[in-house]
């Protein structure tokens, strides 16, 4: 059977660097980090007490309360990233929502639904007095689900889990699943909510996190020699998926055609990244191979460098096996740097970063570049600390999650 | 009002997201209140807890009014 071309025709954004798309690329195009002080909890006896929370946050300026607390945060910024894909697709005005699904990614869920409702059991005698909320707002496809019951979409409906690679998982998903004609309209991307006690508390624990409280707003550095670890993050990304015939008979607006997506696994270690980067090179493979295009023709790598010290330099040597000598022609950049690191959102704030560079024609930067890792080739270009313009056809999307999952999207230019 | 029916109409407002005037001893959690199903065993839970009370499910299903929540708890309340 012949697949279907699958294009965006939808964005939204909730980040820490701005609450919508066009807040968002403003603070990418500008270097904006999003990094600050935590508000949310005293963190004051925590190893890292920083985090790129979204600035304001105040549920009740979207939500009414009642509708509101019955939502983990996780669930809420998924409504709201979606609400604005929804608007910008025009596609509630005349489509078959037994044909719409939600394919949404999550990599944990509602993490602080979960901690503060264990909170209050040890905190009693014993008797359960669990709230019949309690599930619904943890599980992670309340996310897929609840955006699903406010807008009547009947078509597939689940969540993907794998880390940090939950939401570009997602968006192959909801990718193949159009491709193949099980839905005409996908609303695809991630959220997460994990700026909670016991996130900042557990990823410490792993080390895997940097600790520069005394200068929070450079501390996601990806690729600098001094870099110590990822900046949490927390939001959603959200993109509308259509088959390009449907787009094209509703006359809707085209961001951009998916044209691939490549998954694949580590099999090395639970959280440590492969250091030759063998499940790397091999999901870029798989992605260019799905595109059906070769290393030559990417533009643009928004890369997953977390700015963990092992993982960056694991994700660098693997694009120059792949790449080869074009590596040197490629943009990369890691907009982690500014946003913090989204979790299981990442993939589809980073999937909107790589539409809009493709829209746009500015490759966004990887800011907070101040020295040279000797071990990286100085002769690949990073867009350090500024944008850069360019003519974006191509543009590929990693992430990688704990557990070795690998999975990149690869993104074109839309022509007829 | 008792202190005790008071106190049943704030967790009512606060859970259900309603208006102080609607709380009436006749109104329905279901059918005039916007309760669903889980709204109205968090409001028994709410109730267990403020009250220092154990509502047996059995009776729990017999209150479906403000009124009703009122008069249980009066009786039960310690």
């Amino acid at each position: 059977m012949e697949l279907k071309r699958v294009v965006v025709t939808g964005l939204g954004a909730l980040t820490p660097i701005g609450k919508t798309v066009a807040e968002y690329w403003q603070g990418l195009s500008n270097g904006v980090s999003g990094a600050a002080p935590i508000t949310r909890f005293n963190a004051g006896k925590f190893k890292t007490q920083f985090a790129c929370e979204i600035k304001g946050y105040n549920p009740e300026d979207y939500f009414e309360k009642k509708e509101g607390r019955k939502m983990d945060y996780f669930t809420q910024f998924a409504l709201i990233a979606s609400n604005e894909a929804i608007a910008d697709s025009g596609i509630l005005e005349n489509v078959n929502r037994d044909r719409v699904g939600v394919i949404w990614g999550s990599g944990i869920g509602g993490l602080k639904t979960f901690q503060d409702e264990s909170i209050q059991f040890g905190l009693g005698d014993g008797t359960p007095r669990y709230n019949p909320f309690f599930i619904p707002k943890m599980i992670a496809d309340s996310s897929s689900g609840n955006i699903s019951i406010k807008y009547g979409f009947r078509g597939p409906n689940f969540v993907t889990t794998s880390a940090c690679a939950s939401s570009s998982d997602s968006i192959v998903a909801a990718l193949n699943y159009i491709r193949l004609g099980m839905a005409d309209v996908v609303v695809t991307g991630g959220s997460e909510a994990a700026i909670t006690e016991s996130g900042i508390g557990g990823f410490n624990a792993l080390k895997a996190m940097s600790e520069r409280n005394d200068d929070p707003l450079t501390a996601s550095r990806p690729y600098d020699k001094d870099r110590d670890g990822f900046v949490l993050g927390e939001g959603a990304g959200a993109l509308v998926l259509e088959s390009y015939e449907h787009a094209k008979a509703r006359g809707a607006k085209i961001y951009a055609e998916v044209i691939g997506g490549g998954l694949s696994s580590d099999a090395y270690h639970i959280t440590a990244p492969d250091p030759n980067g063998e499940g790397v090179v091999l999901v870029m493979q798989n992605a260019l191979r799905d595109a059906g295009i070769t290393p030559d023709q990417v533009d643009y790598i928004n890369t997953h460098g977390t700015s963990t010290p092992l993982g960056d330099g694991a994700e660098v040597t693997a694009i120059q096996k792949v790449f080869g000598e074009h590596a040197y022609n490629l943009n990369i950049s890691s907009t982690k740097s500014m946003t913090g690191h989204l979790l299981g959102g990442a993939g589809g704030v980073e999937a909107v970063a790589a539409i809009l560079a493709i829209q746009n024609g500015v490759v966004p930067p990887t800011i907070n570049h101040f020295t040279d890792d000797e071990n990286i080739d100085p002769r690949l270009n990073f867009t350090f600390n500024e944008a850069q313009k360019r003519e974006v056809n191509i543009a590929l999307s990693n992430t990688f999650g704990f557990g070795g999952h690998n999975t990149s999207v690869i993104f074109k230019k839309f022509t007829e | 009002m008792s202190e005790i029916a008071e106190k049943v109409r704030a967790i009512i407002i606060d859970k259900l997201g309603v208006e102080e005037s609607e709380v009436t001893p006749e109104a329905s959690f279901t059918n005039d209140l916007g309760a669903d199903s889980l709204d109205t065993v968090e409001l028994i839970m709410e109730f267990e807890k403020e009250f220092n009370v154990s509502i047996p499910d059995d009776q729990a299903e017999n209150i479906a009014t403000v009124g009703q929540a009122i008069s249980y708890l009066e009786e039960h309340a310690k």
